[in-house]
């Protein structure tokens, strides 16, 4: 009974802003779309693989999923390097500089999200970097460090510093310290920090759209496209269970990965 | 030439003297021992001869070499902390290892030195577990493992046996001895456990606010304490507060207030006049029923006001008359019978006149 109040929330959560949307476009992933926009009356006819016909034909649809994960990952990979230093900067100052530090992470937060994009065209601008990856990445790496930064914080926080007192008594140099003790500890971190880089970075349509131009899409605006533009509701649908299959099958890997390593 | 020796150490911490003029030297193949309440610097001393930590005043040597400016890592001198800081991401194996590999040894050589530390802790089968899965003594074995694998010059344990039960106490206590015995390295051990001290170590030296007050063998320190903190730190004694009435070549004749006079041995260079302590164990004091008639020289009367039967011994706290409480150890080795004094009894304490230590204020 307990574990039921425990475990019925969550799973309730997940039902109602997960499965039933998700179910959703599956549904609509089938249908035909409407003259008008939206989808075409539910009729016998109306149902088929129209949508996962087109995208199977086309390679570029594989291609440009492709390069939004190459995006992702490399922004991921920056903000790692950005933010791993910055985490540990943090974590092993004084406690009561930890609070402030940590509010000036989150603080861009408080103004709105558009009004800082714009503010980076005006700074890409004049270094003629507007519309170009550059700039995506950029932005991209921009907007989503605070979500490397806590994690990777909120765990080397709690390393017990006596650990690299041992390591440095049993004859660890600074650098071997670090890849010995700090960065294997770090591990959890640094992959729960990814996780909340990477599969939003590879959803994203804002960024790339007024950094990149319009040039260079990525599955996120492509997705939005088909729902606000051209209005192929199933194609949309189609696309976006094909981003949320691979941002599964990337999770499900580094679940295993975890399993395995981390203890 | 000792192995480490301490000059003149001072260390400072704002305006708290940590650690104030203190000289210690520790020969090669010695278990030293820094005993003292918590607070008295011994862990503080630890930390310098480790590296962590550097002398404001004085100078450290191993081997006749300066340590000064030598950083922790480049010291042969490992320590096993409290806290044990075992590596959770590594096994018993990995952490063990981990020394031999900063010193870069072979894999052949790294893999058979931990096989057979393995074996001198009895931790064979652990070899693949994870800290996480090892139980409190088990943990002490790996950190003590560790630090010995790579043969260290020296080996510092901060109170390695804090953390541990009672029972498991006393049986790790038996393993250290033997384990320094065996592998011969020269250990500075740190602890407020007097006990624990007394057992382990070859020589002790006991702190007190900063300052060594008396470095010596355990069982000097225990029967010619050489100052109020040590003999009241070490074991339990009995401090009667006596002015000197007059001294000799034969002995002492005290004075107590309110019990009388009390004879003590000869003490060279302390006159009459002087103020003081004299100091008696409780295993000292002979307790016997008030009709018996007295045998030694000193003999009080009082009263049985509580006691602790411990089994092996009963302890009685005696008020005497004059208002004075002494504690008095009695073994219970008569077969069948094991308390000889109710709550109340009045009885007679007396002491051999050569069993009190007088000590200067």
């Amino acid at each position: 009974m307990t574990r039921w109040l425990v475990t019925l929330p969550p799973a309730l959560f997940l039902v109602v802003f997960f499965l039933i949307p998700a179910l959703i476009m599956a549904v609509a992933s089938f249908r035909e779309p409407g003259e008008f926009g939206g989808l075409a009356p539910l009729s016998r006819e109306s149902l088929g693989l129209d949508a996962y016909r087109f995208i199977g034909d086309d390679i570029i649809y594989a291609w440009i999923l492709a390069k939004s994960f190459l995006v992702a990952a490399l922004t991921t990979v920056i903000c790692l390097l950005l933010a791993y230093p910055l985490a540990l900067l943090i974590a092993r100052s004084p406690k009561r500089q930890r609070d402030l530090f940590v509010l000036l992470v989150i603080l861009p937060f408080a103004s709105n999200f558009l009004i800082r994009i714009y503010a980076w065209m005006m700074i890409l601008g004049p270094l003629d970097l507007l519309y170009s990856p550059t700039a995506v990445i950029i932005g991209m790496v921009y907007v989503h460090l605070p979500f490397m930064i806590l994690p990777l914080y909120t765990n080397l926080e709690k390393h017990d510093p006596t650990l690299l007192e041992a390591a440095q008594d049993l004859g660890a140099g600074a650098w071997t310290r670090f890849w010995r003790v700090t960065w294997p500890l770090s591990l959890p971190g640094v992959l729960s920090g990814s996780a909340l880089v990477f599969i939003p970075v590879l959803g994203m349509f804002a960024v790339p759209e007024l950094l990149g131009g319009t040039g260079d899409l990525l599955i996120g605006n492509l997705i939005k496209e088909q729902f606000l533009d051209n209005r192929d509701w199933p194609l949309g649908a189609t696309l976006s269970l094909a981003l949320t299959a691979a941002v599964l099958g990337v999770s499900a890997l580094t679940a295993m990965y975890s399993r395995r390593t981390l203890r | 030439m000792a192995l480490l020796e301490l000059r003149h150490i001072t260390r400072r911490f704002g305006d708290l003297e940590a650690v104030k003029d203190v000289t210690l030297s520790v020969e090669a193949g010695e278990f030293f021992t820094l005993l003292g309440p918590s607070g008295c610097g011994k862990t503080t001393i630890l930390r310098m001869i480790a590296g962590f930590d550097e002398p404001d005043e004085g100078e450290l040597f191993l081997d006749g070499q300066p340590l000064a400016g030598i950083p922790p890592e480049k010291r042969p001198v490992h320590t096993v902390f409290q806290s044990y800081a075992l590596f959770p991401h590594l096994t018993v194996a990995g952490n063990i290892a981990f020394p031999l590999e900063m010193a870069g040894r072979t894999r052949d050589e790294i893999r058979r030195r931990v096989g057979e530390t393995l074996a001198l802790v009895h931790l064979e089968e652990k070899s693949a577990a994870f800290p996480h899965e090892l139980s409190g003594g088990q943990k002490q074995r790996v950190a003590l493992a560790r630090g010995l694998v790579n043969k260290p010059r020296l080996l510092l344990l901060d109170e390695p046996l804090g953390a541990l039960d009672a029972k498991l106490r006393e049986r790790m206590q038996v393993e250290l001895i033997a384990l320094q015995r065996e592998v011969g390295v020269t250990f500075v051990f740190v602890t407020h456990a007097q006990q624990e001290a007394l057992a382990l170590s070859h020589r002790i030296a006991v702190m007190n606010a900063g300052r060594v007050e008396q470095a010596d063998v355990p069982e000097a320190l225990y029967s010619l304490p050489k100052s109020r903190f040590v003999a009241d730190f070490i074991g339990t004694i009995n401090l009667i507060d006596v002015d000197v009435v007059e001294s000799n070549r034969h002995g002492l004749l005290l004075r107590a207030a309110g019990i009388g006079d009390i004879a003590a041995p000869a003490h060279p260079g302390i006159a009459a006049g002087r103020h003081g302590a004299l100091a008696i164990r409780p295993e000292h004091l002979r307790v016997s029923p008030h009709s018996e008639s007295a045998g030694l020289k000193n003999h009080f009367l009082g009263t049985v006001s509580e006691y602790l039967f411990r089994g092996d011994v009963t302890i009685y706290t005696i008020r005497l008359d004059n208002g004075l409480s002494l504690e008095a150890l009695t073994t219970n080795a008569a077969p069948g019978r094991a308390r000889f004094h109710e709550i109340g009894d009045r009885v007679r304490v007396e002491w051999r006149h050569d069993a009190g230590i007088y000590l200067a204020d």
